[in-house]
């Protein structure tokens, strides 16, 4: 460990970390652009200019190790005043267009220059323009607004090993050039919006949709595959418009991926469940809860339930259901898209699963059973609960020996609308709040980002109040009232606490054993 | 000799001395001069011998920051280690062409000079990278590295020592930037070439990662005179009162002047009597102004101060300028210097690799203020604006070509500051620039028209 002494405060840090990032364990930031932890320090901003006593120059605090004893000085004037120097520079051909620019208001130009920078400019001359460019993919470059801190460029080198971004050009006339022939059609490109400190790489889907300080933000897990990256979802007017990573070091680091961030339209889909609903003579109905629930507990009632889930439901919604299962002797299954796994090469075991469901892992866990295709899952007889899946390729012939059939889900599937007997509308991912279990075993919580449609209810309230209709005893106020139940019920998830998770989840035990083996954390 | 003119009696012609003499050029003709002599001397010696030489010779680094060549060697160790050397022949300081003079007549001297250095440094591969637009110095290199080889000098077995040394010849392509040495490692390794962030220095981790020297050709291709010859020779050439520069040095003369050319004269010598005596002083009718010593990126001397100069490290130092790569540029009374220094601003602006934010939006900002002022449209503010941004480009960059850009625009406020002060009092009396707020004094377009 070396002691130094960063702005007056004493910080003890491992041998050869930067200034910068010591600075960060003493709760000290210095202002930087080009240095990103994930990346290869390129010290070119020299925003990070900090002064070191006893030494002649100001030094970049990305790029310069601690040294036993060091004083060092981030808001001394000296360092202030080079500061001030680097916001002017990267200003002078800065377009200013904030009120129009989607980065206003998470931007770190902006930021920096309202904290430290001068409030006017001594540019007399007309300032450069260069057009803007439409890097394929999700991608738009705004070169006038770039400063060049070559985040994206190192990204798409030395992160994604597809090194489509270089510097061209030289002097103030420098750009980001795209190789020729290219597209940055990468999956994993979209990282570099938001890498790019300022507004010059921006997302083609989000283009103008919203300003930054007028959306809501809840921390969530992205569902587009089993990796389970912890990402933010945004919400402006109750409507999700953007998801982004959330750094979390043992799942996604930085990342998120194309089809990950675009995962969040479905969250947005109109064509929703919005009221309980019974099946009478002239069609589906709209009823109230308790009307419902006893009529879904009484189509149960004496049968075998077979429960056909998605794989996409929290850890809790997947224990109800197991117990409702278990409780009537039926059985589980639930059912996996697939797709091609795209890793991200600079990153150890992040990747684009081949399964695309966020919570199969958790599924299996409790036993529920993987199939291909739904025939031969249901007996004469049996009662069918069918939990969020879609029932894609499912034909009326794997169905028709379902006594009865209960719909608890986000949106009615074409082959249930002429036969569901009760449906119950539950709340997507982004409406409640609950957990998911990765690939590796990590029980991770998300949280809600915007309300339900109409009276759905979250799913672990909807099966938490069919099981008690059905007889069970017990009563669920909160989900982490149904985690902790399921915690004692099954020893897969031994030792874990709800809120004991915090944003960054925790193994389960089964899973720290094969993990540890296998060297991956 | 004072290449292309007749040799001057008062010049110490060493690495000048078979200039402008085409059998030199050939294996034969320097192996008739006493070439490769000093290679084969050396190849028996242990390497940490040849660094001792050259550490007491007092050798400093010819490229332009004067770093001791014999320290610098002497921080390669024989560590099991692949090491290379690299031979900085870019030479792309504007006003400075004395390796382009060395490579032409006397390629042969540089390669021994870089197996020479190879050897010492323990290295088997040494990289000589040349400007692209060096066409003839390139030939000229690659025909005497090719008759090197072919002679058993270089390669496995070189000169019959059993050791190893193979030199490469590679083309840049035409940056200055390159001239920089991490730079140039980058561009040898086929990256682009921006300067590095140094820790790691190139001796700890250079050229493809690995343990490297970088030299000048001037100090390459004066080691083999060093070996030779001994450290005592070489420290004849000098001033007795100052022993941390000795040697003979090259310097290029360009500019309004008598006789301009290469000039290789012992460090020390008067800056009066080099100007005067052996460039022959101004041209006729006309009086030299202003003098930058030692290429474009070292500080302008009026003529009085240069006058008062000697010509060596510390000599120069001393009127506040440095002796850099030697290239002398001079200025004559029919020179306009704020248009002078506005195209050496304009050179760093077209020459930053855009790395460094100062670097990058300075030297492009200060080109546009000084060419504007140049063109008549100046105020009286801009020169507040000048100063400041060149405080703000120095000593803050990676590399010093920020530092270099602010260097000719500081000591030319500083020392011509009446040329300054004449443009502005021409704006007073122009209309505004379009687009441009209009200076304070000047009338209105609306009055003038």
């Amino acid at each position: 460990m070396v002691n130094l002494t960063i702005e007056g405060r004493p910080a003890s840090v491992p041998e050869g970390l930067s200034i910068l990032e010591a600075a960060k364990t003493v709760g000290v930031l210095v202002p930087h652009y080009c240095y990103h932890p994930g990346l290869p320090v390129a010290g070119v901003c020299r925003m990070c200019l900090v002064e070191v006593e006893k030494v002649p120059k100001l030094a970049p605090a990305c790029a310069t190790s601690v040294l036993e004893g060091q004083v060092v000085h981030v808001h001394s004037p000296k360092a202030l005043e080079a500061r001030k120097g680097v916001l002017e520079f990267l200003l002078i051909n800065h377009p200013l267009d904030c009120p129009i620019c989607d980065q206003a208001g998470e931007c770190e130009l902006q930021d920096y220059t309202f904290a430290e920078g001068r409030a006017d400019s001594r540019l007399r001359e007309p300032k450069r323009f260069t057009p803007t460019e439409d890097f394929g993919g999700d991608v738009l470059y705004v070169t006038n607004r770039c400063i060049l801190c070559t985040r994206c460029v190192r990204f798409m080198s030395e992160v994604a090993h597809d090194p489509v971004l270089n510097v061209s050009e030289r002097g103030d006339r420098a750009f980001i050039g795209k190789a020729e022939g290219e597209d940055l059609t990468n999956p994993w490109a979209g990282n570099v919006v938001d890498l790019c400190p300022v507004g010059a790489l921006l997302s083609k889907d989000f283009l103008n949709k919203a300003r930054a300080w007028e959306l809501d933000r809840a921390p969530s897990i992205c569902t587009g595959c089993s990796q389970g990256c912890n990402v933010v979802l945004e919400t402006r007017d109750d409507v999700l418009v953007r998801l982004k990573p959330r750094s979390n070091p043992s799942v996604n680091h930085y990342y998120a991926c194309d089809v990950g961030r675009m995962s969040y339209r479905t969250f947005n889909r109109r064509d929703r469940l919005q009221q309980p609903q019974i099946r009478s003579g002239r069609g589906l109905q709209n009823v109230d809860w308790e009307e419902a629930l006893a009529a879904a507990a009484k189509a149960f009632a004496g049968r075998r339930v077979v429960v056909v889930v998605s794989p996409n439901l929290s850890n809790e919604a997947l224990f109800l259901l197991e117990r409702i299962a278990a409780r009537t002797g039926g059985a589980g299954v639930f059912r996996v898209s697939q797709g091609p796994e795209v890793p991200l090469p600079g990153v150890p075991d992040l990747a684009l699963r081949e399964e695309r469901a966020a919570n199969a892992t958790a599924a299996r866990m409790l036993g529920f059973t993987e199939i291909g295709a739904l025939n031969g899952v249901l007996r004469d007889g049996d009662a069918l609960l069918v939990v969020d899946d879609a029932l894609v390729n499912a034909d009326a012939s794997d169905l028709s020996r379902a006594s009865a059939i209960v719909l608890v889900g986000t949106a009615m599937p074409d082959i249930l609308a002429e036969r569901a007997a009760v449906v119950l509308p539950m709340a997507n991912t982004a409406e409640e709040e609950g957990t998911l279990t990765n690939l590796r075993g990590r029980v991770q919580r998300f949280m809600q980002a915007k309300a339900a449609p109409g009276v759905a209810r979250p799913s672990w309230y909807v099966l938490g109040d069919l099981l008690q209709a059905m007889g069970g005893t017990e009563q669920y106020y909160l989900p982490s009232d149904v985690f902790a139940a399921m915690v004692h019920t099954h020893p897969a998830f031994a030792g874990l606490n709800y809120h004991a998770l915090g944003l960054m989840g925790a193994l389960a035990p089964d899973a720290m054993a094969t993990v540890t083996a296998g060297g991956v954390n | 000799m004072g290449y292309p003119h007749k040799s001057h009696e008062r010049e110490s012609p060493v690495l000048s001395q078979y200039f402008g003499d085409p059998e030199a050029r050939t294996l034969a003709g320097w192996r008739a001069r006493g070439g490769y002599e000093a290679l084969q001397k050396a190849l028996a010696m242990d390497p940490q011998e040849i660094q001792t030489i050259v550490k007491d010779s007092g050798l400093r680094g010819r490229g332009g920051a004067g770093f001791p060549t014999g320290l610098k060697w002497s921080f390669m160790k024989p560590d099991g280690k692949t090491h290379y050397l690299a031979c900085n022949a870019d030479e792309s300081e504007p006003g400075t062409f004395k390796d382009r003079e060395i490579m032409r007549w006397t390629p042969h001297g540089l390669v021994e000079g870089v197996a020479l250095a190879a050897y010492a440094i323990y290295a088997e591969t040494a990289y000589i990278y040349i400007r692209g637009e060096f066409t003839e110095p390139i030939m000229r290199m690659e025909a005497a590295v090719q008759e090197a080889y072919a002679a058993g000098i270089l390669g496995a077995n070189a000169l019959g020592s059993g050791k190893r040394i193979d030199i490469h010849i590679h083309r840049g392509a035409g940056a200055y930037i390159c001239g920089e040495e991490t730079a140039l490692m980058n561009s040898l390794e086929g990256r682009r070439g921006n300067p590095r962030i140094k820790p790691p220095f190139p001796a700890v981790a250079g050229l493809f990662g690995k343990p490297t020297t970088i030299n000048n050709v001037e100090t390459l291709a004066a080691a083999p005179y060093i070996v030779k010859h001994g450290a005592e020779w070489y420290k004849q050439f000098g001033r007795a009162d100052n022993p941390k520069s000795v040697g003979t040095k090259l310097f290029s003369v360009c500019g309004n002047i008598s006789r301009p050319g290469n000039y290789e004269v012992a460090l020390g010598f008067p800056f009066k009597d080099f100007l005067h005596d052996l460039c022959g002083g101004a041209l006729p009718g006309r009086s030299i102004k202003a003098v930058i010593p030692g290429g474009s990126s070292v500080p302008i001397l009026t003529l009085e101060e240069s006058e008062s100069a000697l010509m060596d490290y510390e000599g120069f130092a001393a009127v506040g300028t440095l002796l850099g790569s030697g290239g002398v540029i001079v200025f004559d009374d029919k020179q306009d210097m704020v248009k002078q220094i506005a195209r050496l601003t304009r050179f760093y602006a077209h020459e930053s690799c855009a790395q460094c934010s100062q670097c990058r939006e300075g030297t492009a900002w200060t080109t546009r203020i000084m060419e504007r002022i140049s063109a008549g449209y100046g105020t009286s503010e801009d020169f507040d604006t000048l100063l400041s941004i060149a405080e703000n480009m120095s000593g803050k960059t990676i590399c010093v070509l920020s530092d270099s850009c602010a260097t000719p625009v500081v000591s030319g406020l500083k020392k011509f500051r009446g040329e300054f002060e004449a443009k502005i009092q021409i704006s007073r009396n122009k209309v505004a620039m379009p687009g441009l707020p209009t200076p304070p004094g000047a009338p209105s377009r609306a009055s003038a028209a």
